[in-house]
């Protein structure tokens, strides 16, 4: 009877434990700091007292959310992260798909090979890979300017004003592509084979198949690699803030992360720079569910309304 | 009728893909092959620069190697750096990554273990406080923690790097979603039975069972604290304690007097990108990425 009781309590406790670490953790390392970033958002240190008074941390409001909206070179800056988002999100998708969708194809050969190669960027730091595109797209040791200059054409222009938001979304897409593709390539290989051999009986081309079955199939795939590379879109810093020492287009306040940053730890407005951590995640976290949304819509509208 | 069906089934198979390598296998191929070109390129380009003495960057062919003893010139020359830095930072990044990795695993087995094979009061509450974390971006809670930590006097150590690296939403999710499938609830319940404690239950029956997604969890991690650069920017700024992101970051902000630091940079890249490029290859057979896939159906 008693022994009884004793594992009854110890199962009802065990599952408690076995979660404590995770809780412990998450609450010391996530829930306080986001706590405390919404917290300094909203106070500021004042001096009161006249002359040499004391300083204070009194309540302000939004008073550090209007006033870091209203600097001049927020804008901008969200602009470029714009522009950025607008080149890097699409073309990571669309390059994930295409080589995912030709990996699962019948016809194509060497796909161990490409598959693998493709994989590789993945293995490489942001700013590892940021120093290496940089450098080839420093005027003396790129091999485009060499290619160019063989054939005779202008030489391209990476690191100036004009395409340095393209320079950049190509070396995340370069990082970003290999690690979608494989996520949506094993989804496509969970897919039943039958499927497909009804499809072919029916006369079904390879590009059909690949578009009409298997695309809207691994829909849940796509959402979820779309809202991981939406949220690393917005969230970029360490690929410009590595290229600021090979290009002279890049300033301190170039993304809205190195704004926070800056303000963070150059110039020690640790206010205004929690306010800006909060409206970036609240635009992320916007981005993302308007994402989910869209695509929920799109892909499973039609079942659940009937 | 059943026996014939699926006999010609299989030849419509066997023949369909045969004859469409024949005939259209070229444009597909063709397009992965410029996929893998484009990724390799960058690494091609390093491993040709790393060749090069200093002198030899900026005046030769980019992507042509060079034997004029450039590349043990780099090699010698990066390990001399600031009293041998590069060495340092490479076993920093591998203390941050393997032990980040191995404290996120442990503990996102614990409680992926008691979200899926436990019903008990606050189950969802508890789920659902776990997985904000997904959605809040990392980036935003790095100065926070920096604050607090050292608040606490432990930024700027090891701790500051590895403590943040030890918990992991995602993993907590991916780990619950394939441990429901992995772990049967008879073998759970017969283990009872048996008089086995819970935590004996969860290391000795439920583990093994867990393995192959826990090495994929640990991986997925590993490379995440490898790759990172804003927390360990954030963190430390003695250069040894810096991780090889950091360290190639500050080599190249001190470094636009000193003449040879580019080639020293370029070989150092290469030096870390190769091995782990290499482990990734090694153990390309224990990466489970269908879990991710998988999970959604979850």
């Amino acid at each position: 009877m008693t022994s009884l009781t004793s594992r009854r309590s110890r199962l009802r406790l065990a599952p408690y434990l076995f979660l404590a670490p995770a809780l412990i953790l998450a609450t010391a390392l996530l829930t306080v700091p986001i706590g405390y970033t919404v917290w300094r958002s909203l106070h500021a240190t004042r001096i009161t007292g006249g002359g040499l008074g004391v300083a204070e941390e009194v309540f302000v409001g939004i008073e550090n959310y209007v006033r870091v909206l209203g600097r001049a070179d927020l804008l901008p800056s969200f602009g470029r992260l714009l522009g950025f988002a607008v080149i890097f999100v699409p073309t990571a998708m669309v390059l994930a798909l295409v080589f995912a969708l030709l990996l699962d194809n019948v016809s194509s050969r060497l796909t161990r090979f490409s598959r693998i190669s493709i994989f590789v960027p993945y293995a490489v730091p942001g700013v590892i890979a940021a120093l290496m595109w940089g450098f080839m797209y420093l005027p003396g040791v790129s091999p485009f300017h060499d290619v160019a200059a063989a054939l005779g054409l202008p030489r391209p222009d990476f690191l100036g004003h004009s395409g340095i938001i393209a320079s950049i979304a190509n070396i995340a897409i370069w990082g970003a592509v290999g690690f979608n593709m494989v996520i949506l390539y094993t989804a496509l290989r969970g897919l039943p084979n039958e499927l497909y051999d009804a499809a072919r009986i029916d006369g079904c081309s390879e590009w059909q198949l690949a578009i009409r079955i298997k695309v809207p199939l691994v829909v849940p795939g796509l959402i979820l690699t779309g809202m991981f590379t939406v949220i690393g879109a917005l969230q970029v810093f360490s690929e410009p803030n590595t290229m600021v020492t090979l290009s002279t287009a890049i300033g301190s306040d170039w993304v809205p992360m190195m704004v926070v940053y800056r303000d963070a730890f150059i110039t020690n407005d640790l206010y205004g720079a929690s306010a800006l951590a909060i409206i970036i995640t609240v635009v992320t976290l916007a981005a993302s569910f308007l994402l989910l949304g869209i695509a929920q819509r799109r892909a499973f509208g039609s079942e659940s309304r009937s | 009728m059943t026996t014939t069906l699926p006999r010609t089934g299989d030849r419509v198979v066997a023949v369909a893909p045969a004859r469409a390598r024949t005939s259209s296998g070229i444009l597909p191929t063709a397009i992965l092959l410029i996929g893998a070109a484009y990724c390799l390129l960058p690494v091609y380009w390093l491993i040709s620069a790393a060749t090069k003495r200093p002198d030899e960057l900026f005046s030769t062919f980019s992507l042509a190697p060079s034997f004029n003893g450039g590349f043990i010139d780099n090699l010698v020359g990066l390990s001399q750096y600031a009293g041998g830095a590069f060495w340092q930072w490479c076993l920093n990044s591998l203390i941050y990554a393997g032990g980040g990795a191995v404290a996120a695993t442990a503990v996102a087995a614990l409680a992926g273990f008691a979200l899926a094979k436990y019903e008990f009061p606050g189950k969802r509450l508890v789920f659902g406080y776990l997985l904000v974390g997904v959605l809040v971006p990392g980036v935003i809670v790095a100065i926070p923690q920096y604050l607090l930590l050292s608040q606490l006097g432990l930024a700027g150590t090891r701790w500051s790097i590895l403590l943040p690296a030890m918990i992991s939403p995602f993993s907590i999710y991916l780990t619950r979603v394939f441990t429901a499938g992995a772990v049967s609830d008879e073998v759970i319940e017969s283990a009872r039975l048996d008089g086995a404690r819970e935590f004996r239950l969860f290391r000795s029956v439920a583990l093994p069972m867990m393995a192959p997604g826990l090495i994929t969890v640990f991986l997925l991690q590993f490379v995440g604290i490898w790759n990172n650069f804003l927390l360990p920017f954030i963190m430390v700024t003695r250069s040894d304690m810096m991780p090889l992101t950091v360290g190639f970051y500050s080599m190249m902000n001190q470094g636009s007097d000193q003449t040879n630091v580019y080639s020293f940079v370029i070989m150092g890249c290469l030096l870390a990108v190769v091995p782990l490029i290499a482990l990734f290859l090694f153990l390309q057979r224990y990466w489970r990425l269908d879990l991710i896939s998988g999970s959604l159906k979850g």
